[in-house]
């Protein structure tokens, strides 16, 4: 199992069962809701955005581990960041889970979000890790309406 | 009581299933999303093209004459394996979806009107709920839905309130894909006929798992796919009483179902042709005649016995494990199907140590949304049995359930 292990390597699933950030936020000026169709995973991303700086955020919703953790150690990676930066952090994220499996990492750039690598390893989670990200920047975009991964 | 089926000399004959999948050897647990296939039926899709060839309906010359008597060969096996009263009653589609999308299409919109209703039930599959909808949007008829109470079992007391002279249609699952419920079909039939309702069975769960006899369900219309019974995909089958199928409109026009086309007009051969524009899928349905073959020759009561025996095992061996919960109907009105919760564990996360095992189940809603709301879950484990499946296979899928709880468990 330790192709395994490097999906769900145990920070990974410490952030599934006990995830950060998890609740609502009573003033958000940003929301959104997520969806994937695929296995029924749903999420709310609220944020509190002030001068363009992410004041706080977190999340609520059901889904694998997967898509839980990401989205915990999102909250904890994006908060305190410039829009600006969570967007770069999005790009960078986004492109290490679609990375072909030998490809470098940017350790530095993704800090924590990088034990989440191994999940271009396994194609069909890919749209589990980038769940929570792509409600996120619809919060941002002000999209009302429900986003789907698919 | 008849002799257990041979497993072991069973599971040889298919091909796919002698091979490892990450290191383990393969086990098949997805078989009411798609059943894999005996040697015969691959053979038998080699030699037809191989030999036999051409278009059907058409030539006079002797490769086309081979190829009408075995796709029609295939109508008539078909017809004998569901008990039609006709062969001409056999229309071959792509599967049960179009089968149904064929009797909305081409049924529906003469049949119903603003204010009519269509009953359906809560098992349904999406392709037993869409295009109904569908065909509401267009009429004006309303959606009714029969519940089902907590063991997964239709509530059939609440068919009274439901059914009335507006009902011109009750659509229902044989048996519920996701729960493996084996559904009193015959009970229901009577009771829509009793307020003039036409009757649409989804028999994607069923046809391949146990005895088919349509008239003795007393339906109008049963549909079924060819890849869940050993079959190739894109060939499947709608049943539909011939008095009904000859008062339908056309479901696609083009070759093969006219018989005089004028710029302006045509005139339409009968039932099935009527239904079958195009050159038909001859090779899968010459395929699905010998998957039927295969079914038969074991027997289906054998087939059905052989999966209640497999899932009854699989409760037992799950009840043993921590945080296991069947979501299904105990007792004889149980199909192979083992849908679950595993404590806290997403599907997802299940199935993904599962497969690393080399164990293939489905994750996931199972095209059964509704369901899932009534349920109160987004997603479910699903593992589901057929004749190549034996306790082996049982106790690895529980040895793996056991790893998953300890994997996940933050161990």
């Amino acid at each position: 199992m330790t192709d395994l292990r490097e999906l769900y390597q145990q920070v990974i699933i410490d952030h599934s069962r006990s995830p950060r950030n998890y609740r609502e936020l009573d003033h958000p000026s940003h929301s959104a809701e997520g969806y994937n169709p695929l296995c029924g995973d749903q999420i709310t991303v609220y944020l509190e955005v002030e001068g363009g700086v992410v004041k706080d955020v977190s999340f609520k919703g059901s889904g694998c581990a997967i898509s839980k953790a990401s989205a915990s150690l999102m909250t904890a990676a994006v908060k305190g960041k410039t829009l600006a930066e969570a967007e770069e952090l999005f790009a960078r994220f986004r492109e290490m889970v679609t990375s072909e499996h030998d490809a470098a990492v940017n350790e530095e750039a993704l800090g924590k979000l990088t034990v989440l690598s191994g999940v271009r390893e396994f194609p069909v989670r890919v749209k589990c890790a980038t769940l929570a990200w792509h409600t996120l920047r619809a919060a941002l975009a002000g999209e009302g309406e429900r986003v789907s991964t698919e | 009581m008849k002799a257990p089926l041979d497993v072991k000399a069973i599971k040889a004959e298919f091909p796919i299933l002698g091979q490892e999948v990450h290191g383990h050897p393969l086990v098949y647990l997805d078989n009411a999303a798609s059943s894999q296939k005996p040697r015969i039926v691959l053979e038998a899709l080699v030699r037809y093209y191989e030999r036999d060839h051409a278009n059907v309906h058409r030539g006079i010359h002797e490769l086309s004459t081979r190829a009408t008597q075995a796709y029609e060969g295939a109508r008539a096996r078909v017809a004998r394996f569901i008990g039609a009263g006709a062969v001409e009653e056999v229309v071959f589609v792509r599967g049960t979806t179009e089968g149904i999308n064929l009797v909305a299409s081409a049924w529906g919109p003469s049949n119903l009107g603003e204010g009519d209703e269509i009953l359906l039930t809560v098992l349904e599959h999406h392709s037993n709920i869409v295009p109904w909808q569908l065909l509401a949007q267009r009429t004006g008829a309303r959606l009714k839905s029969l519940d089902i109470d907590d063991h997964g079992r239709l509530r059939l007391e609440q068919l009274g309130d439901l059914l009335s002279e507006r009902t011109r249609l009750v659509g229902v699952t044989h048996v519920s894909n996701a729960l493996g419920t084996v559904n009193p079909v015959a009970e229901i039939v009577a009771a829509a006929k009793r307020v003039g309702a036409t009757v649409v069975v989804d028999g994607a769960q069923a046809a391949p798992h146990l005895p088919i006899d349509v008239q003795a369900l007393g339906c109008d219309f049963y549909a079924f796919s060819g890849h869940k019974m050993c079959g190739p995909t894109g060939i499947g089958v709608l049943w539909g009483r011939s008095e009904l199928l000859e008062e339908m409109a056309p479901y696609q026009g083009g070759g093969e179902m006219i018989e005089i086309v004028e710029l302006e007009r045509s005139t339409y051969k009968r039932a099935p042709q009527k239904f079958e524009a195009g050159t038909p899928n001859v090779a899968d349905a010459v395929g699905l005649a010998v998957a039927i073959d295969f079914l038969e020759g074991l027997g289906l009561e054998r087939i059905q016995a052989h999966e209640h025996d497999l899932v009854s095992y699989a409760l037992e061996r799950g009840a043993q494990i921590p945080g296991f919960r069947d979501l299904g109907p105990v007792g004889d009105d149980r199909a192979g199907v083992l849908s679950f919760e595993l404590g806290d564990i997403h599907p997802h996360d299940v199935a993904q140590i599962l497969d690393s095992r080399g164990i293939a189940v489905r994750a996931g809603h199972h095209c059964n949304q509704p369901l899932m709301q009534r349920l109160g879950l987004g997603a479910t484990t699903r593992a589901s049995f057929y004749l190549y499946n034996d306790r082996d296979d049982v106790d690895a899928l529980c040895e793996g359930l056991r790893a998953a709880l300890d994997f996940l468990s933050g161990g």
